[in-house]
């Protein structure tokens, strides 16, 4: 089937570059590997492409209006660049958007909007004011038949046609190539402050952290590290507390972020809160969560796991019978880092077998080549799933030309 | 097609023996609108099912029957979602109402589709907490409604909307299959399908139960009653606002006409001699709020406020907010109303309302401007005689032009109601023949056979068209329809897109 596209690397520099190249695609069904600037070309099922077809050359902040609270920029724009441009308006993107760029071997900042919101990544902040997708108002893309396509809009409420722009949050790359995303942006925390318990069993944390975000304190950050995990973090005094490491991060304006602490201190006075970070060591401590610093520097698989915060625990409970695990909870225990030994298998078949039992899904994140290729790396799918997600892929990509096997293998 | 009724009835009553079954026409007459009263039509039959398992058994059966299907909640739609067709069943959900479970440690509760929103808040309050959207029909309406058209409501500015709220669904294919979709964690494995399932406007789907996110009740709430002299004025002020780094939980915008029907509805003691009027809530402690509201203050003293008035108790906070959530109701009490649902950029909105007033002018009508100007979802009502046909043809025409005002100014035709058939010709306005062409292709692929809510959402011919198109893109297609190109090609070149 394979014709006669120059295979090699593309960097379209318009949205009409980028429709030709996909309808000549098209036309041979020649398979493009679609990315930004490939900071997680090495997470998901390595694809066999040929030709590559990068949004890089696509940049630059298109709309901004702060008092609207909407920035809208183009696919290809580095996130260090979004960053800036919200930071002089002292604005942010709410969902504190985990950086994997160092865990998987590239520099903090080097991914690129397209690649946040195709992957859909939310940081810890995600337990309070939502996903990734939750924030993407609108996009511009172009299908698998090289049509150029937009959906939503730019404004805060849409619900003129089928949300197909939120839809395109998290699917990889495998549906459209995204040209342009509309976001909505809040104004940046003033300041944060956090809490801290030492030494705290992982259930007893769990349950500490439930109590946490259940008050009407705005808890933004709800974490439970590993003693060996916590040794990694930069702040010297919880590195150095050679213990368990629970966290509560509470913010909002100066006065306010102290008052909710000292709230939170109060209603978890049986966990024995023993720190009070303040809003230079907090925020130190979140922008290492974010980065993922305590998974940094290792090459060991590393896994992603999103299940219920009161089965969290347990989980870990079993998989330690089986397997050596070094972790790390977020969203009070509805987000798991699982860092596994080297086995052939990165421990897919132990955490997938838990998992069976509790419920969740897991998704490896960073591992070598030959594990990636040779298990799941996102979490199967029920066969009525799979129904669904093909007719969905069929809908954007009907000769599967996007990221093949990306994501599932027969898709 | 009304010949087989009987016939259909008969099966459907053997299908589905526990099921309430509608089929005389009275009883049918209950649900012929929604509250878009100008539309009526007399379904085939309507049917109020108890279980998932029944919505299944009816679904299958009216797809091998291709028998359409017309899914309601409370029937509170403003645009028509829920207007039955002759020849469709309409399928009820509103006996399947329960609280299926409130989980306060993992902060979800999972209901069936059928409970009204404020049914969910009212089972999670004793734990301390609540469920976020509150569209103003919030007594009535249901979760499956709310999902269907991706409610928000008055607090969506911080809270979002319903999509940002929902964990998973239950839902039932136009086949009959059940499947779980999302689940009670965050974020699912593969595909996120929520967010084409909220909004899509039970066309892919019928929605059985839901899996929501609940949050902890602020520890207090307090709002601010800021009259202006001018619209502009306060537009000004919700900018500066935002500008300054705060989001309150809620900002609405009444005008002068507003302001004086809900008064005399609610004596709410809204400002009778302002031009506009603001309400803004702020959430926290009683430091918090302080703190908030004197920010909020100071910036409004920028914009010369005609009047001030902090809320000073619960009663007179809850009073407030029952003269703005009565407003709909409080102007149909005066006169019909046409209700619009545009969404436009902040800082449009001086220029939106001007132009709007001066659109209603030049069709003859009175319009009262009341909305979350948060998030510039403008919600006008033009006030007109429903029993004058004239009048009706006259006041949609208005209407359009109104969304498409909206449309031009960057903003889009609806930010909560949903598209029904009320705007389903105006899609174009918003939308090229290709982005609609791909709405239509994911519709294809969950109802093959255009059998769930059909007419709704999409222009005529939307459908029609992309089956032309598929034809040029010869081999991309495989079941493509040849038969009536010709027809189809004289109504295409009559759209061409914007």
């Amino acid at each position: 089937m394979t014709g006669h596209m120059r295979l090699g690397f593309h960097a379209p520099e318009t949205e009409e570059e980028l429709q030709h190249l996909v309808a000549e695609a098209a036309e041979t069904r020649t398979p493009l590997e679609v990315m930004g600037t490939g900071t997680k070309r090495e997470l998901g099922h390595p694809i066999g492409a040929g030709a590559v077809v990068s949004t890089e050359a696509m940049t630059g902040v298109t709309l901004y209006e702060p008092t609207e609270l909407v920035l809208v920029a183009k696919a290809g724009t580095p996130l260090t660049e979004i960053d800036a441009a919200l930071a002089e308006n002292d604005q942010e993107l709410p969902f504190e958007p985990v950086d994997f760029g160092p865990v998987l071997g590239y520099g903090p900042g080097d991914g690129t909007l397209g690649g946040m919101i195709g992957t859909n990544i939310s940081g810890s902040r995600r337990l309070l004011k939502g996903a990734a997708r939750d924030h993407v108002l609108g996009v511009r893309a172009v299908n698998g038949r090289g049509e150029l396509i937009k959906a939503g809009g730019r404004v805060m409420k849409n619900v003129t046609g089928y949300d197909l722009s939120r839809t395109l949050a998290g699917s990889w790359g495998t549906l459209a190539v995204m040209t342009e995303i509309a976001l909505k942006v809040l104004p940046a925390q003033r300041e944060s402050r956090t809490i801290i318990c030492f030494g705290l069993t992982d259930q007893t944390a769990v349950e500490a952290l439930c109590i946490a975000t259940g008050l009407p304190y705005e808890v933004s950050g709800a974490l439970h590290l590993h003693a060996d995990i916590a040794a990694r973090m930069s702040d010297a005094e919880i590195a150095g507390a050679e213990g368990a490491v629970t966290a509560i991060r509470v913010e909002n304006f100066p006065a306010s972020a102290r008052y909710r602490a000292s709230r939170v201190r109060q209603s978890l006075l049986a966990y024995s809160p023993a720190l009070e970070l303040d809003a230079e060591r907090s925020k130190a401590f979140w922008d290492d969560v974010r980065a993922l610093k305590m998974f940094q520097g290792r090459a060991n698989p590393l896994w992603r796991i999103s299940t219920k915060p009161t089965s969290a625990a347990k989980l870990i409970g079993n998989l330690l019978r089986t397997i050596d695990v070094r972790v790390a909870y977020d969203w009070s225990g509805g987000l798991i880092w699982v860092e596994t030994p080297p086995l052939t298998d990165g421990g897919a078949v132990d955490i997938r077998r838990t998992l069976a039992e509790l419920g969740g899904h897991a998704t490896l994140i960073r591992a070598d080549d030959t594990i990636r290729a040779g298990i799941d790396v996102f979490q199967p799918l029920d066969p009525q799933t799979a129904v669904f997600s093909a007719k969905l892929k069929h809908a954007f990509d009907p000769l599967g030309i996007f990221n093949p096997g990306r994501m599932y293998r027969d898709m | 097609m009304l010949a087989r009724r009987n016939d259909i009835v008969k099966q459907l009553r053997r299908l589905v023996p526990d099921a309430v079954l509608i089929a005389d026409e009275e009883g049918c007459r209950t649900f012929e609108s929604d509250a878009l009263t100008a539309y009526r039509c007399l379904p085939l039959a309507v049917l109020l099912p108890g279980t998932t398992e029944e919505v299944a058994a009816i679904l299958r059966f009216c797809q091998d029957n291709h028998i359409k299907v017309v899914p309601r909640g409370a029937g509170t739609s403003l645009c028509g979602g829920a207007l039955p067709l002759e020849d469709a069943v309409v399928l009820c959900l509103s006996r399947m109402n329960k609280v299926l479970e409130v989980d306060p440690k993992n902060r979800i509760a999972r209901v069936e589709a059928g409970i009204t929103n404020i049914a969910i808040t009212e089972a999670a309050s004793k734990h301390g907490f609540f469920y976020a959207p509150d569209p103003s029909s919030q007594v009535a309406c249901t979760v499956g409604g709310n999902i269907a058209t991706n409610s928000g409501g008055a607090h969506c500015l911080k809270y979002g909307v319903t999509v940002n709220n929902l964990l998973g669904v239950r839902m039932v294919t136009m086949d009959g299959e059940i499947i779980d979709i999302g689940g009670v964690h965050f974020d699912a494995p593969g595909y996120d399908f929520l967010p084409l399932i909220t909004g899509s406007e039970g066309q892919l789907g019928v929605v059985t139960e839901a899996t929501v996110r609940l949050l902890p009740a602020p520890e207090g709430t307090r709002p601010v009653l800021i009259g202006f002299d001018s619209s502009e004025a306060a537009a000004s002020c919700v900018a500066a606002i935002i500008a300054a780094g705060i989001v309150p939980v809620a900002i609405e915008f009444m005008d002068r006409p507003a302001i004086h029907v809900c008064e005399h509805f609610v004596p709410a003691g809204y400002p009778l001699d302002a031009e506009a009027a603001l309400i803004i809530e702020v959430e926290g402690s009683e430091d918090e709020i302080e703190y908030l509201l004197e920010k909020i203050e100071d910036i409004a003293r920028d914009f010369l406020p005609t009047s001030l008035r902090r809320s000073q108790s619960p009663d007179e906070t809850a009073m407030i907010w029952k003269g703005r959530k009565a407003a709909f109701g409080a102007i149909g009490q005066i006169s019909d109303y046409y209700c619009m649902d545009g969404v436009i950029p902040l800082s449009q909105l001086p220029k939106a309302l001007d132009e709007i007033g001066w659109i209603c002018r030049k069709y003859r009508f009175d319009v009262a401007n009341i909305f979350h100007a948060g998030d510039g979802n403008l919600h006008p009502l033009i006030l007109y005689n429903a029993n004058d046909s004239v009048q009706l043809e006259r006041v949609e025409l208005c209407g359009a032009e109104i969304l498409k005002l909206c449309v031009e100014l960057g903003g889009c035709l609806t930010g909560e109601h949903g598209v029904g058939i009320e705007k389903r010709e105006l899609m174009y306005e918003q939308y090229t023949d290709e982005d609609i062409d791909q709405q239509v292709r994911v519709k294809e692929e969950f109802d093959p056979s255009w059998l769930l809510n059909p007419g709704k959402v999409f222009p005529i011919e939307g459908r029609d068209a992309l089956r032309l198109r598929s034809v040029e893109l010869q081999g991309l297609e495989v079941d493509v329809v040849t038969e009536t190109v010709a027809v189809e090609e004289e109504l295409v070149e009559g759209h061409d897109a914007p």
